[in-house]
């Protein structure tokens, strides 16, 4: 174990193997946050509902050990959550930051009162979404073992990135939730129902969360702990930003946060003689380089964090 | 919806909120003067881990002193804010409890400013050794755990149990407990078998489970195939090392993690703090308020190893367990790096 064996195909492989499993939850998460921006609505509640789509999915693959219930039940409450959310934001126009927080409080407080009470203790299970092997593409060297033999969410999120960009540049709908986004005024002029897009989009976002949340606690973990979201669903809200508001951008932001957490703890693993505080600060380094390198190339959703009002 | 019911909505949110932030607490009762004891812990009392640890020994002190007619505890957990902490331990000690109990280091300097305005409660922290008696605060009890010495044991056993002759690490951040539990590991897997490869990693975080795992993984695909590791968060790893379906074994310390994965895990270094807590209750009956630092240790037995007794590979590692025990006891092994 030494620094020359950080160029190694176990590090290579373990690198993009660990940065692609890592960026599921976050893909799911900043585009459903994505595209509640891009109607005008920021929401910072990601991390609750986060929390709460973990919890109720872990729970629920644990008593019928079924992942795929739990998923939904995930996506259950994340829509309620999200519409909770945009009753709020958009019926009650309050502000949106502070909202956003309350229902992040919200939803740590029940995952841990619904973890109290249901479970007590954290438990492991083996039901959850285990690793698939894609028939022949699992098997090719090198690539089969990054790409192909991850668990079924992870296919999931990225499938979701194009899937997003379509629904958003290629259907009216998307283009209803950018005018909604940049001119909600004009959209409603012309008919479009600026609330009904605004409810649509954020309630969508629950759903997302919800699933970013399951994607942790029963595809990557296994494993249910109060708040084990860490901060991740902020770094979801930044990573829209990361990503310029494109399905894209925030994939790749994404993939970038999450290969470089994979690679720096390789680095550790393999002793490479820079401490471990410098090591761990660098994913977080990295993303605010590329922040403050991409300000002024992308523009916000004029919109954003702005109630709408009929005048 | 008129203004009246969005008010009464908004406030049953604010309510909700509230509920779910407030701090789980038992309500005392006043009638025949029981030993009240409030504690405020970093993390969850179900977290496997250090805050389990207190919570676990205070539930054993309560029922040795006779039930909670003799002895109430209160509880404040996942404060992991330190000024909520703060805002805790002056409510508490304002409430009047005979000692409050500021479970992590970290609100060190909250107790400092706090502890000299209540002059008649004990107050206690840890894991320290810090009682500010020389800034002339004297009601202030410090413990901590030497941890090293399960850690050089967990050591023993590692060395013992790997094939690959490769160990990994998996800590939140190296200083204080953690870095004194890991010196100890390393120190006890070299001086068993000098040839095995120790590997560290550190996520920066007691929280990121998923973090933790991915360091499991990483371990794992550098070939350890026995793991250790400390903070709330190595349920992550626990979880990795569970996936491997035995071919990877886990050495736990704090609480007992055995439950969540029977297979793997062979053993636990468990924390007892019912020895520190016996001798700060005893003390503060005698009219001592603070201004010692305790330690739990295996000699004392506030430290002690807990086995996996259905761990089929168990026989094979108990025996040069027991007899490191015995060493670090008896002084001819010196578990400190």
């Amino acid at each position: 174990m030494d620094v020359s064996q950080i160029f190694s195909a176990t590090v290579i492989i373990g690198v993009l193997t660990a940065g692609i499993r890592l960026a599921s939850p976050y893909i799911f998460a900043a585009i459903g946050e994505m595209f509640g921006q891009r109607s005008g609505v920021l929401n910072l509640g990601v991390e609750g509902q986060m929390l709460m789509g973990a919890f109720t999915a872990f729970y629920v693959t644990l008593q019928t050990g079924n992942p795929w219930l739990g998923l939904l039940v995930a996506i259950l409450i994340g829509a309620i959550m999200g519409f909770a959310m945009a009753i709020v934001s958009v019926k009650w126009r309050a502000v949106q930051g502070i909202s956003g927080i309350g229902f992040y409080i919200i939803g740590m407080g029940l995952s841990e009162l619904l973890f109290k009470t249901l479970l007590g203790e954290v438990k492991v299970i083996n039901t959850g979404f285990n690793p698939v092997n894609i028939p022949f593409l699992s098997d090719i060297p090198v690539i089969g073992e990054i790409f192909f033999r991850q668990n079924i969410m992870t296919y999931m999120a990225f499938l979701l990135v194009p899937i997003a960009w379509f629904i958003l540049y290629k259907t009216t709908l998307g283009l209803k939730i950018r005018a909604v986004g940049e001119n909600p005024h004009a959209a409603d002029t012309l008919g479009v129902s600026v609330a009904k897009i605004r409810f649509l989009t954020v309630t969508m976002g629950g759903v997302m969360s919800g699933i970013a949340g399951a994607a942790l606690s029963i595809a990557n973990l296994n494993v249910f702990q109060e708040n084990m979201t860490a901060g991740m669903g902020f770094i979801a809200v930044a990573l829209v930003y990361f990503g310029g508001w494109k399905p894209f951008g925030v994939m790749f932001g994404a993939l970038l946060f999450s290969m470089v957490m994979g690679l720096q703890i390789f680095m550790q693993v393999y002793k490479f003689p820079i401490p471990s505080e410098f090591l761990i600060m660098m994913p977080y380094i990295l993303t605010i380089i590329v922040l403050v390198l991409t300000v002024g190339r992308v523009r916000s959703p004029s919109a954003l964090t702005k109630p709408f009002v009929r005048e | 919806m008129s203004k009246f019911m969005k008010l009464i909505a908004l406030l049953a949110l604010f309510a909700l909120v509230l509920g779910a932030c407030a701090p789980a607490q038992q309500q005392p009762t006043e009638s025949d003067k029981p030993f009240r004891v409030a504690v405020i812990m970093p993390s969850s009392i179900s977290d496997l881990a250090f805050s389990q640890s207190m919570y676990d020994a205070l539930v054993g002190i309560q029922a040795e002193m006779g039930g909670p007619e003799k002895f109430e505890f209160v509880y404040s957990e996942n404060m992991f804010q330190v000024d909520n902490a703060a805002a805790a331990i002056r409510d508490y000690a304002a409430q009047g409890f005979d000692l409050v109990i500021a479970h992590g280091s970290q609100y060190g300097t909250s107790l400092q400013e706090i502890a000299p305005d209540f002059p008649n409660t004990a107050f206690a922290h840890g894991t320290t050794n810090r009682t500010f008696v020389d800034e002339g605060i004297k009601n202030v009890y410090a413990y901590e755990a030497a941890s090293n010495e399960g850690g050089y044991v967990n050591g023993v056993m590692a060395a013992k149990l790997t094939k690959s002759k490769i160990v990994g690490i998996v800590g939140p951040i190296d200083v204080g407990d953690a870095k004194l539990y890991i010196d100890g590991f390393e120190k006890g897997v070299r001086e068993t078998d000098p040839s095995i490869t120790i590997l560290k990693v550190f996520t920066g975080s007691f929280g990121d489970v998923a973090l933790a795992r991915e360091a499991a993984d990483a371990h794992i695909a550098a070939g350890a195939d026995v793991l250790i590791g400390t903070g709330q968060m190595v349920v992550g790893a626990i979880a990795a090392v569970d996936e491997q379906g035995g071919k990877v074994l886990w050495l736990g310390t704090q609480s007992s993690q055995t439950k969540l994965a029977p297979n793997v895990i062979v053993a636990n270094q468990i924390y007892d703090w019912k020895v520190v807590l016996r001798e700060i209750l005893g003390k503060i009956k005698k009219g001592q308020l603070g201004g010692e630092s305790l330690i739990v240790t295996l000699k004392n037995k506030g430290l002690y190893i807990e086995y996996n007794e259905g761990f089929s590979g168990l026989g094979a590692v108990k025996a040069d367990a027991e007899a490191a025990i015995q060493g670090i006891i008896d002084g001819s092994i010196n578990p400190l790096p």
